[in-house]
């Protein structure tokens, strides 16, 4: 921010030189040639230095801002591990096995230490409102550190253009009390809640028979154990579907299933043949299934 | 005299189009730069709005993401290397030669070849659009979403191959131009008196020459790991993804001083003459061009803050950043200096320069903010960004751009550009290029970022996109205004004559247009501004002698011999572009390009410069 | 009043346009064989384990003797262009046959060296090592062979024209250039053979 006011000043200053300048000095009729000046080594000494003052004084806050910000504070922190891949993220809280996607909970007030990694080409951390950006590379780890100081849900988004659909990779980081964001963990870690309806039962099944489980794992689902997609054990209870792309309910489900590519272009799901439900015909969704999994998947609380 | 064997007999005096694919004439290259980067300058501002009507409204889907992210790095590869560079090379083949008191650059067909291989390179780049797709990774391509795996088809290979053309074209002329430069300048005219426009074509050759072997290699790198498999930016094998990123910005950094000092060296020369006082301290002027030359290597990972290199290389780059604005504030400084106690006039060259004084100072300062590490890691990657590089781009080097074209105009054609509908080009601009500009700040300050197609409602982003498209939308209204105005005035604009400007340098000596051969004497020059010493007197004050005309008509040549027309630079470069698509589709055809660029070599060294008269 | 490219006419710096202008492109290939040995020195012993490494594949004795053919090219080539200089077109045409005969030489030893590296394990997709060797000496190797077809233009051109005018300015750039290029074998030599040896004998040691 100072460095603004710094800047803003400099343009007002300069600004207004240069119009009085023009203003002062515009030719007038019949006027002749004026003195031919040449230079002088005060004003140019003059105006060397200043500059000079100004910039080395907005050094030292950046030099200092800088070592502030690269390396977490002393302290009790709180580690998180993010893959990022294209377009989602994964989330792994090492200390305590949680698994998930695309939401990161925080407790407020602690200082947490985000160590990443990317699955395939150069993406970045960035929530506007807690930490600066970091890029996230392949074959290596970076790391940021942030600090919630309120409770809220703060927006996050890549930040490096990372293909087709990098503007929907979006991710929220919730900063909740830290006896709520326990409960959370703790709920994070026990299995998928059981279907109960019949839609739901039979969402379940249709998960596993239309090859969902090549890319998800849903714990408790025999068979769900894929790595490529995100978890989905307790989607339901997410405030985003498809990194943050959409609001969690069930019409928004419902779209998603249907049509992928229409609200995440060039998305994995819909298109890696690895995905029997999207590019094999025999195992096409029908409405029917899509209305069950829909039902199934929104009861992963 | 024939040459190859007497297969092509060398042009003796062609005409009509040939006469334009043949020319050694620098006046003329300088004339077919200019004509095909304006050219390309239009397309790349085509789909600058393209872009700009997909994002005045959230959720707009006039283009697919695909499409857009392809004019997103085709906007900026257009406008760099197809607009801003060969605008630049417009300057210096029409200008420097003219400037020192010489009659033709050190290697006429080399100039030649600079253009076709310029062109020949731009066809490639642009090859896309056409044969399935053109890259669409932004124009610094990072790895490894450039790999083969993450980017097939053949757009990466348009920019590798399409940027390593344009590389040989820009090297060549600027070998050429140093040679120029240092070895062709008039009796008389030490270095110390040159036009500072010449000083900065000078440092700008040095840095292409330099800069540019070091992206061909990352280009090479990035070629080989596609098509052979190497290892390059494979982290599998252990590389380091960011090393195509050093690379880049080793490249990139002086990149940008080579788009703006030119600028600045125009700046320099339409400011005095439109003050009617001198440049303000001259040798300071220089000394800062030449430190940002130096400096310009040191400062290439401020484009790289959130890379997590460590506080201790942000802290150096921070700095050596935050360096660099001292030189530039300076030559500002100097520039208002200039007009300070003048007499000055408001043409239409003076109010672009000046406005190019007010936008590039807002350029500036917003770098200031981005120099400031911890600041950046918010604004990086965000539309902060692309307005302060478009407040120094095109704020400053196309405004600048734009005051040298109506102020060498005349000399080039004979005619003035009108000055009054200038004057509306110059404030349509101006207004269209703020109100598109200026709210990408608050953007991005707010939060947006860079290549994204489209954005949500909810983010409170409406408005300022709105405002920003209407603004380009206005820009481009004055664009249109300029283009009336040039093919208006190269039929009816008003005579120039040779000095409409009461100019201070050498090439308002001499005719406009000028002949051939430039000057029928060259002369000899005692001072910086030799032409105003000549009419004025050492202190400049005198009333004008009436200066001689200093040409002699077409019929007196007075024995002058100008270099000859030649076919060989055009085939090597057609050599050069059919060797390049080879290396895209199938490597025979390299090698029937290259045998054509080493015969047309032969024929080009076996030709004498210039064939005696017959 | 002929064009400035004739030596003849007045250069500003009283140096030959020519001549200038192989300096100035030398000070450019600088840069590129520079970005290219930067990638190699980066990437120095981050090959992954168990992959072929300079120690175990790099030839010295060999490469040593190759390394001494291409110093004595530039012998050659120094007495090509005394020769020139001094009007004696027959002897000038003997040096530089051996200059290219030499260099041709240099190149027969980096196919056959190059040759036995990819039977031994290490093509330019092996590893980072093979990556980057191969595309720095390759490169090296493509502008000693841009040298060699120049030497034997000169050489062809020697029974057409006049080499001589200019005071031999047409060899001397060739001279210019054949002894930059063996500079930069100098230092692939030094840093990628030498270098990557002693690292190896050291690390064998314990």
């Amino acid at each position: 921010m100072v460095t603004f006011w710094v800047a803003a000043f400099i343009f007002v200053t300069v600004g207004i030189g240069l119009i009085y300048t023009v203003i002062r000095f515009r030719r007038k009729p019949g006027q002749g040639i004026p003195k031919q000046v040449h230079g002088s080594t005060k004003l140019e000494i003059g105006w060397t230095i200043v500059p000079i003052i100004i910039l080395g004084a907005l050094a030292i806050p950046t030099v200092m801002t800088e070592f502030y910000i690269s390396e977490p504070p002393a302290g009790d922190q709180l580690t998180i591990n993010v893959v990022a891949h294209q377009w989602w993220w994964e989330i792994e809280y090492p200390e305590s096995g949680v698994i998930t996607a695309n939401e990161l909970h925080v407790p407020v007030g602690t200082t947490i230490n985000v160590e990443m990694t990317s699955n395939d080409v150069i993406h970045s951390f960035w929530v506007p409102k807690l930490a600066g950006k970091m890029d996230i590379f392949p074959g290596k780890t970076t790391s940021l550190w942030f600090r919630a100081d309120e409770v809220d849900e703060y927006f996050g988004q890549c930040a490096e253009f990372c293909g087709e659909s990098h503007v929907w990779m979006k991710f929220r980081v919730l900063a909740e009390p830290i006896s709520e964001f326990e409960a959370w963990q703790q709920k994070q870690l026990a299995d998928a809640a059981k279907p109960t309806t019949p839609e739901e039962t039979q969402g379940a099944s249709t998960f596993v028979a239309k090859g969902c489980i090549a890319c998800h794992t849903i714990s408790g689902v025999l068979g769900a154990a894929g790595v490529i997609g995100p978890n989905l054990t307790h989607m339901g209870g997410r405030g985003t579907i498809a990194a943050g792309t959409m609001e969690m309910n069930q019409d928004n489900l419902r779209e998603w299933l249907s049509d992928p590519n229409e609200v995440k272009p060039g998305n994995i799901m819909a298109n890696s043949p690895m995905s029997l439900a999207y590019t094999n015909p025999n195992f096409a969704l029908t409405a029917e299934d899509i209305n069950n999994l829909v039902a199934f998947l929104h009861s992963l609380k | 005299m024939a040459s190859i064997a007497g297969a092509l007999r060398r042009p003796t005096s062609p005409t009509g189009l040939w006469r334009w694919m043949t020319t050694v004439d620098h006046k003329k290259i300088g004339v077919l730069y200019g004509v095909s980067s304006f050219l390309f300058f239009l397309f790349g501002g085509l789909e600058a709005l393209i872009m700009r009507v997909q994002l005045a409204r959230a959720g707009h889907d006039i283009v697919s993401p695909e499409v857009f992210s392809q004019l997103f790095t085709m906007h900026a590869l257009t406008m760099i290397f197809l607009g801003v560079m060969p605008l630049s090379a417009a300057f210096f083949n029409l200008m420097v030669p003219l400037m020192i008191g010489a009659r033709d650059v050190a290697f006429p067909r080399l100039n030649a070849f600079s253009y076709w291989v310029f062109l020949f390179g731009a066809i490639v780049l642009q090859s896309g659009w056409l044969l399935g797709g053109s890259p669409n990774v932004g124009w610094f391509a990072y790895a490894p979403l450039t790999s083969s795996s993450f980017s097939p088809g053949n757009g990466m290979e348009f920019y590798i191959v399409g940027l390593g053309i344009l590389g040989i074209s820009s090297v060549a002329a600027a070998l050429n131009f140093i040679v120029t430069i240092i070895n062709m300048r008039a009796p008389g005219m030490s270095l110390m008196r040159m036009p500072v426009f010449i000083w900065m074509t000078l440092i700008t050759s040095f840095l292409l020459i330099t800069a540019f072997p070091v992206i061909t290699v990352g280009l090479i790198e990035l070629y080989f790991d596609r098509t052979f498999g190497m290892n390059f930016f494979n982290s599998a094998a252990g590389a380091d993804v960011v090393l195509w990123q050093h690379l880049f910005w080793v490249f990139g950094h002086p990149e940008v001083y080579i788009l703006i000092l030119p600028a600045m060296g125009i700046v320099s020369e339409v400011l005095p003459t439109f003050s009617r006082k001198p440049l303000f301290g001259y040798p300071v002027v220089v000394l800062s061009g030449i430190t940002i030359g130096f400096m310009g290597w040191a400062v290439w990972s401020h484009h790289m803050f959130t890379v997590g290199l460590g506080p201790i290389a942000n802290s150096v780059f921070a700095i050596t950043t935050m360096s660099i604005a001292v030189p530039t504030a300076v030559k500002i400084f100097n520039w208002i200096a200039t007009m300070w106690g003048g007499s000055i006039s408001l043409k239409t060259p003076m109010l672009f320069a000046i406005g190019f004084i007010a936008m590039f100072v807002i350029g500036g300062l917003s770098g200031v903010m981005h120099s400031v590490a911890p600041a950046d890691a918010q604004q990086q990657d965000t539309y902060f960004v692309v307005a302060h590089l478009h407040y120094v781009l095109f704020g400053g080097s196309i405004f600048a751009i734009f005051s040298g074209i109506y102020y060498w105009f005349p000399k080039a054609s004979g005619r003035m550009l009108n000055d009054r509908i200038g004057q509306i080009n110059f404030w349509l601009v101006t207004i269209g290029f703020n109100l598109a500009f200026f709210p990408m700040h608050f953007l991005g300050l707010d939060g947006m970022p860079r290549r994204q197609y489209t954005y949500q409602s909810e983010m409170g982003w409406d408005l300022w996109n709105l405002v920003s498209t209407t603004g380009s939308l206005i820009l481009a209204i004055g664009i249109l205004v300029f283009l009336h105005n040039f093919f208006r005035s190269l039929r009816h604009g008003e005579i120039a004559g040779n000095d409409p400007w009461d100019g201070r340098t050498l090439e308002w000596s001499i005719s406009s247009p000028p002949p051939e051969y430039n000057f029928a004497t060259i002369p000899t020059v005692h001072g910086r501004d030799a032409f105003w010493e000549e009419k004025y007197g050492h202190d400049g004050m005198n009333v004008p002698a009436s200066v001689e005309a200093s040409n002699a008509t077409e019929e007196g040549h007075h024995g002058i011999h100008m270099p000859s027309p030649s076919y060989m630079p055009m085939i090597a470069a057609i050599g050069l572009s059919v060797a390049g698509y080879g290396l895209i589709y199938h490597f025979a055809a390299s090698v029937v390009g290259a045998c054509i660029t080493l015969v047309a070599i032969f024929g080009w060294a076996m030709e004498p410069p210039a064939e005696p008269t017959e | 009043m002929h064009h400035s490219q004739v030596s003849e006419h007045a250069t500003t710096t009283g140096i030959d346009h020519r001549k200038m202008l192989i300096w100035v492109f030398l000070g450019s290939e600088c840069m590129f064989f520079g970005s290219l040995l930067a990638t190699y020195l980066i990437y120095y012993g981050q090959s992954l384990p168990g992959t072929p490494t300079p120690g175990e594949i790099l030839d010295i004795p060999t490469t040593s003797v190759s390394t001494f053919v291409l110093l004595m090219s530039s012998l050659m080539m120094v007495l090509a262009y005394s020769s020139i200089s001094r009007g004696n077109v027959r002897n000038f045409r003997i040096w530089i046959l051996c200059t290219a005969l030499l260099g041709s030489t240099f190149l027969g030893f980096q196919i056959f060296e190059f040759t036995e590296f990819a039977r031994e394990g290490l093509t330019p997709k092996t590893n980072l090592f093979g990556t980057t060797f191969f595309t720095l000496t390759g490169f090296h190797g493509a502008h000693v062979t841009v040298g060699v077809i120049w030497l034997l233009s000169l050489f062809g051109y020697s029974f057409k024209g006049d080499l001589t005018k200019d005071g031999g300015v047409n060899v001397d750039l060739i001279a210019l250039y054949w002894h930059f290029v063996d500079v930069v074998w100098i230092v692939i030599f030094t840093v990628v053979y030498l270098i990557g040896i002693t690292n190896a004998v050291h690390n064998a040691h314990g």
